[in-house]
């Protein structure tokens, strides 16, 4: 079965139409990628998969493992395997990295009728999976990003994707703000995390993160379609030629 | 901290309700209903007090009929009738229980279902308990053990009986009878409360507790706590309230007075759970409660901690008088109101003493159709030379049908008083909650996250055995605030 079908997605904000009908199959073990211009939708897609309030499916289907997700609310989906990596992750002042990474394990693990997890089996699991990721233990005594800096926010996203295993991974623009040095830690992270459980899509703008993660398939999306579709070379195209001559060429 | 397990359970079990809603069915003795000179005769009588205590209730009563109800809160207070209320009312077995083998067995079932078991084996390790149960103290817990290092943990009753120099000395000396409405109203009718005395250099060997309980229908709750701390010593206390839903509004008037001397330090933490009445305003306590503390020596410390989640209506103002040099005065305050409630809560730091400093965090959030109010008053007088002031109030509003109010009042007479206000008002955002349940946490769960965190700095300060409880609390008193 298909880990992911979206079928003929039409989406909406309010009464601004943004996204005209996407079709996208992702299986597991497979990474897509989904480039375009400013304002192609791609942010949109992401928060349209995830169920964020405010953004209404106006036609199409979007089936997780073959079941329609469009009557679930965010948390259900996400309990159903879907992970969202935010291009700006959230402040929450006084909530610790490490109760964060808790509460979101446990939710998890009660939808499946597990236990909770042990306090300190959790935090040596936590301790090892972020060593990987160059998150040090004092970061996770901290409030959940609160203070910091753009590639701390990003390995703490790819921290939860690595202990949350989710089944469908969204990047959204998980490049951003980051360094080389950082970009490179977080693609290694996320590297390590591909596999045949997982599927992932990865949103971006510019080639230079495909070249550390690098994609099965790449999709370029303007003006809420996707206009072609091919392999990793595909992004190289765009990077040589820019997404004026596609976009001119749908 | 764990807050997020916690807070979950909590929430699940809770099921949208108030948990500790239940009525116990006890055989109770009564007064009749209403205030006159007789009530209060029949009061004293029933504590066998010595008569210059009833002399002293009377002349408060005298008082309280000449005063008005202050009028001044951001509250909307309906009119109270005094005399539709039973200002005295104990569970008929409770006459003088000498040991806990004599307490009435469905009064240790009440606290035991309330979380706190009253027998000492199955008590959380080191918190002595003294429990009052409507107008009588029912059970104190681990006396004798107190008893040991000098410190004197008893119902207030008894002390007035056992101690009445300590007593004439202390009581009123700090929140004097005629101080406002409500504790002259408390002073002629108190019934029961906690009496706690730390001699000279003890460091009181366990947490004290006081666990409040209003059982009786259309009975008021007035109880009278005195606690002095020696020099050089030290101890922390703290109180719990509930009691059972119902639809009429019940009146809790109680009074706190704290004495701490040379070098004494006195943490008093308060988790208020009364019944808040249902979402339409309908039933509920009216909390209208003085406590003040006085820093009568030097480097004396006081520190108030309160998490306020209960009562239709919230009237309160922990305060310090800063007597001593370099005294300290501290609050903490967490206040959630949800539904139809109303706090105006704050403190009062009044500096005296050259070089006394004081603390106030307050966080207040509003939920439902609740108006939040903190009121605060930090005064320099002018022989505070060097005082020193921190200020921080911060509003979180859930929801757009609810109010969150800030009124500082602050008067310096020293010009060397330094004196700093930071206040915040803030709101929920809508990226903070996506951002959650897209961890997958449902939608109780992520505010009760949120909300935790934003009183962080509170929380910290409450006694660990109870912070996990309060965490839960704030967690139940914010069901059904969104969606």
């Amino acid at each position: 079965m298909n880990l992911l079908e979206i079928k003929n997605l039409h989406a909406a904000i309010g009464d601004t139409k943004i996204l005209h009908g996407i079709d996208l199959t992702i299986n597991r073990g497979e990474v897509h990628a989904i480039m375009g211009p400013n304002g192609s939708g791609k942010s949109t897609l992401s928060y349209v998969l995830s169920g964020r309030d405010g953004y209404e499916v106006t036609e199409g289907e979007i089936l997780l493992d073959g079941e329609s997700v469009l009557e679930m609310e965010a948390d259900e989906r996400a309990r159903a395997g879907m992970f969202l990596a935010f291009q700006y992750p959230v402040e929450l002042p006084g909530v610790t990295g490490m109760s964060f990474l808790r509460a979101a394990v446990n939710a998890r693990r009660r939808e499946a009728g597990e236990d909770e997890v042990d306090q300190l089996e959790f935090v040596k699991l936590v301790r090892a999976a972020a060593a990987d990721l160059g998150v040090d233990n004092e970061m996770l005594k901290r409030a959940v990003n609160v203070g910091f800096s753009g590639g701390e926010k990003k390995r703490y996203e790819i921290l939860q994707m690595a202990l949350l295993k989710p089944s469908l991974a969204v990047l959204d623009e998980t490049d951003s703000g980051l360094d080389v040095d950082a970009l490179k830690i977080v693609s290694d992270g996320v590297n390590a995390q591909r596999g045949d459980d997982c599927g992932m899509l990865v949103i971006t703008h510019y080639q230079r993160l495909l070249s550390h993660i690098v994609p099965d398939f790449v999709h370029i999306l303007a003006g809420g379609r996707i206009i072609k579709s091919g392999d990793k070379s595909l992004a190289l195209e765009v990077e040589e030629n820019g997404y004026a001559g596609l976009v001119n060429a749908a | 901290m764990v807050a997020t397990t916690e807070t979950i359970a909590a929430v699940e079990d809770a099921t949208g309700a108030y948990k500790y809603g239940f009525v116990t069915d006890i055989e109770t003795e009564k007064a009749p209903k209403g205030l006159n000179e007789d009530i209060i005769a029949f009061i004293s009588a029933k504590k066998n007090e010595p008569e210059w205590m009833l002399e002293w209730r009377l002349k408060a009563y005298r008082h309280w009929l000449k005063m008005d109800s202050p009028d001044w809160a951001k509250l909307n207070i309906p009119e109270i009738d005094y005399q539709d209320v039973y200002y005295y009312a104990a569970p008929k077995s409770a006459e003088g229980p000498k040991s806990l083998d004599e307490v009435d067995p469905e009064l240790l079932a009440t606290y035991e279902k309330l979380g706190i078991p009253l027998n000492e084996q199955k008590m959380l390790a080191g918190v002595a308990v003294d429990a009052v149960f409507d107008s009588v103290s029912v059970a104190t817990t681990f006396r004798e053990e107190l008893a040991k290092s000098g410190v004197i943990f008893c119902p207030i009753s008894e002390a007035i009986r056992e101690y009445p120099e300590l007593i004439k000395k202390y009581m009123g000396s700090v929140v004097p009878v005629a101080d406002n409405y409500f504790s002259a109203l408390n002073s002629a009718v108190f019934t029961d409360g906690s009496f706690v005395y730390i001699p000279k250099g003890v460091r009181c060997p366990m947490e004290l507790s006081t666990y409040f309980r209003i059982n009786e229908k259309n009975t008021g709750q007035f109880e009278r706590t005195l606690i002095i701390a020696e020099d050089n010593s030290y101890v922390s206390y703290l109180e719990g309230c509930t009691a059972p839903q119902r639809d009429e509004n019940q009146l809790h008037a109680a009074v706190v007075e704290l004495v701490a001397m040379e070098d004494a330090e006195i943490k008093y933490s308060t988790v208020q759970n009364w019944y808040p009445g249902d979402e339409t305003g309908k039933g509920g306590i009216y909390n209208f409660v003085t406590k003040r503390g006085i820093c009568r020596g030097d480097r004396a410390k006081i520190s108030w901690t309160q998490v306020e989640t209960g009562s239709a209506i919230t009237w309160k103002y922990p305060s310090c008088i800063l007597k001593g040099r370099d005294s300290v005065g501290e609050f903490y305050s967490v206040a959630v109101t949800n539904g139809a409630q109303q706090a105006d809560t704050g403190t009062k730091m009044i500096h005296l003493g050259e070089g006394s400093r004081s603390t106030i965090i307050s966080k207040g959030i509003s939920a439902g159709k609740s108006q939040n109010t903190y009121r605060g008053l930090v005064e320099v007088h002018k022989p505070a030379e060097g005082a020193r002031n921190f200020t921080q109030c911060d509003s979180l509003l859930v929801g757009d049908k609810c109010g969150a109010h800030t009124v500082p009042y602050i008067v310096s007479r020293n010009p060397s008083g330094k004196i700093e206000h930071e206040a915040t008002t803030s709101r929920i955002s809508e990226d903070q909650l996506f951002y959650c349940l897209q961890r997958g946490m449902d939608e109780e769960e992520s505010v009760s996250l949120i909300v935790n965190g934003f009183c962080k700095e509170v929380m910290k300060e409450l006694p660990m055995e109870f912070a996990v409880e309060a965490q839960k609390l704030i967690g139940i008193s914010l069901e059904g605030s969104v969606g």
